[in-house]
């Protein structure tokens, strides 16, 4: 058992700023936007409560309702992807191949692009009139057809893509990092033995990296709940409600159509969306450390 | 409600007494717009010279993208540091801004250049609020327009405007089978949201139009109409190109200057590109109101001037007004927006054909308001949202559609 610090005084001090900015910006705000979701406030805030009305209208909003499926068919794939295609990116680095550092920077090249310019060169890509399709065609072959992009069913997927294709390569640096952690004698080892090369990488290298693709994994699913800039660049949440995800749809309440209370009614059903998604996280992992501590 | 904007106000007031106090004898203003187009930009600089002209100091902001504008606009406003002046419709959008008391009356300047004589009367109301002018009108746009490329229409072998919705489709059928693209379709819902009321307004008529946005008449008459109107909107469906979803206007504006498609449904404000491209009205290109339509939907821009706490910017602001509704100004402004002035006592031999066809709808009384100046900006959301998913949703089951369109209004 670990002893029972002394609290440290100047430290305690040395803190304060950063907690009075964390209390009164972040709790603060969010307490006040959770307030305003139970107002009637349009353009202004307003204080006259209309208890859960805004949330009734809220969810009988057919745009609401899709954007939270579209995000969670986003978030599951565009997560799901990043570490599959991150991981077999870092283990063909992971190869001794020539021009690695050259590799390594080509994959992980986009990671330091933003949405929005992610967004708009595969916009441009999968255009049908002017991206692939179009050049495809122009080489002869009329029926070729891309048109995902302009297409409802396949919209969602066309986002998919570009994230994948922008988020990878961050999963393969952390990945590639975890595994020039592991010690070369598991992998003499394991050759003696006469293990399958894929085997080894799925069954001694995976488990080991865990921490870090759990960690990789968790930075993309920040990013998941604020996707807004690659929707706006890329579909602008159509065609329809294909591409409509909740931060645009709070983004287009709050300004665009100067409804406050909707919008902050959304947002709270986001931030709790997001507690309730980490609290069993969080819990199991309080139980795990106590576990350990009283190993 | 009432104490938090005192608050708010107050803190507005003691940020402008914190502003460097200036001793500038020039007015100086800060003018946030999101004219950014060709045209757009080409009218704005027409304003812009003669507030210059006048000694005016002039700050541009523009923005591209109305709401990218209006959302930079409310962060200002609500940071307590608005610009001089911003472009907006007149209508509802302005409404609650001026109720909240954040704007300066320009009444002075309105009573001094006579302007309850020069406005439509259905215009002068629109600017004022509690018998004080807000607003200054910049130009007013026809929104029921068909341009059509006579280079295209040449090519697919139509002779003259198509009058009837029948006529028009059978029109369509030939630029498809000459190998253009017939409709140069902007995809963003606010375009789509345009082309369906010039259509049901060309099913319904005035007064059915005004029930249906105005009195929100939910009788079997508007129903119908509004089915209609969704009947004529999901065949256009088949005459559209695959890159349509979310083309800008100018975009399709541009298809139709370079003559790869024939017909674009569009506010005037189109015209504006045709005229940086050096394309003449009547000659390169022809414009018609919707077929079967008894007259235009319209929109009115105008300047917002919001409270500032300055003194300077409170003279530019008026000087600003004057200038804006200057009959030369208002003339030139509108034959570079491709807008029809505001001013009933202007020259109009200058305006071209497009124009005076629009300005003679206008003072027979032939218009109705777009929904932006009838609407809440809400509805105006939900209205979009009810386009947008019927155009995309390839859906014609229209008749469930037209019952539903109603609840944009509850």
């Amino acid at each position: 058992m670990p002893m029972k610090r002394k609290p440290h005084l100047s430290a305690t001090f040395a803190l304060l700023p950063t907690w009075f900015v964390a209390v009164v910006v972040f709790i603060g705000t969010m307490g006040w936007s959770i307030r305003l979701s139970f107002t009637n406030s349009t353009l202004f805030p307003s204080s006259t409560y209309v208890g859960f009305a805004q949330y009734a209208k809220l969810f009988s909003s057919a745009k609401w309702l899709a954007s939270l499926q579209n995000v969670l068919i986003f978030g599951v794939l565009y997560v799901g992807g990043c570490l599959l295609l991150g991981f077999l990116l870092a283990a063909a680095l992971d190869r001794k191949i020539r021009f690695e550092s050259a590799f390594r920077t080509i994959f992980l090249y986009p990671y330091a692009m933003s949405f929005v310019v992610t967004g708009l060169i595969w916009q441009w890509m999968l255009n049908p009139t002017l991206g692939i399709q179009a050049s495809v065609r122009s080489l002869g072959w009329e029926t070729f057809v891309l048109d995902w992009v302009v297409n409802r069913d396949m919209a969602i997927y066309a986002l998919v893509l570009a994230g994948v294709w922008q988020g990878a390569g961050l999963v393969m640096v952390i990945a590639l990092a975890g595994m020039r952690g592991i010690e070369a004698e598991q992998w003499k080892a394991a050759r003696i033995d006469g293990i399958p090369v894929w085997r080894i990488y799925v069954s001694i290298i995976l488990p080991q990296l865990g921490p870090a693709l759990a960690a990789a994994g968790m930075l993309l699913a920040m990013g998941v709940i604020k996707t807004y800039d690659i929707v706006v660049a890329m579909t602008n949440g159509g065609p329809g409600n294909a591409t409509e995800v909740p931060a645009k749809f709070i983004m287009d309440n709050l300004f665009g159509r100067q409804n406050l209370g909707l919008a902050t009614a959304g947002a709270t059903v986001l931030v709790l969306g997001v507690i309730i998604a980490v609290a069993p996280f969080r819990y199991a992992m309080h139980v795990r450390s106590k576990a350990k501590g009283a190993r | 409600m009432k104490s938090t904007m005192k608050l708010f106000l107050a803190g507005v007031v003691f940020a402008g007494m914190l502003a460097p106090t200036h001793a500038e004898d020039k007015p100086t203003i800060e003018i946030m717009s999101s004219w950014t187009s060709g045209g757009e930009a080409a009218a704005l600089n027409i304003i812009k010279t003669e507030f210059e002209k006048r000694g005016g100091v002039w700050k541009d902001s523009s923005i591209a993208g109305f709401g990218a504008a209006d959302a930079a606009f409310q962060n200002r406003i609500v940071a307590g540091d608005p610009p001089g002046a911003k472009q907006g419709v007149i209508g509802l959008a302005a409404a609650d801004f001026v109720g909240q008391g954040l704007f300066n009356p320009i009444d002075d300047v309105a009573v001094a250049g006579k302007w309850a004589d020069a406005l439509p009367k259905s215009i002068y109301d629109l600017i004022s609020y509690d018998g004080q002018v807000y607003l200054a009108p910049t130009g007013a746009h026809g929104e029921s327009w068909v341009f059509y490329s006579k280079e295209a229409f040449e090519k697919a072998g139509i002779a003259e405007e198509p009058k009837t919705w029948d006529e028009f489709f059978s029109g369509l059928d030939k630029l498809k089978a000459a190998g253009i693209v017939p409709v140069a379709w902007g995809g963003q819902p606010w375009q789509q949201t345009k082309v369906f009321n010039m259509i049901l307004l060309s099913q319904v008529g005035i007064d059915g139009f005004l029930k249906i946005y105005v009195d929100k008449d939910k009788s079997e008459a508007s129903i119908e109409g509004v089915k209609k109107a969704l009947d004529i909107l999901g065949k256009l469906r088949g005459y559209v190109d695959d890159g349509a979803a979310g083309r800008n206007w100018n975009d399709a504006t541009a298809m139709l200057i370079t003559a790869k498609a024939g017909v674009q449904f569009m506010g005037d404000w189109a015209k504006g590109e045709f005229t940086v491209a050096g394309k003449e009205a009547g000659k390169d290109y022809g414009c018609m109101i919707v077929p079967e339509s008894p007259g235009m939907v319209y929109i009115a821009d105008s300047l917002w001037f919001p409270k500032t706490g300055n003194a300077g910017t409170n003279k530019a602001q008026k000087l600003l007004a004057e200038v804006v509704m200057d009959p030369a100004v208002q003339v030139e402004f509108s034959l570079r927006k491709g807008s029809v002035p505001m001013r009933a006592d202007v020259d109009k031999s200058k305006l071209d054909v497009c124009a005076q066809k629009g300005l003679e709808l206008m003072s027979a009384g032939n218009i109705v308001p777009d929904q932006a100046i009838v609407l809440t900006p809400q509805q105006v959301g939900l209205l979009d949202d009810f386009v947008d998913e019927y155009w995309s949703g390839g859906s014609n089951e229209t008749a469930s559609a037209a019952e539903n369109f109603f609840a944009i209004f509850e």
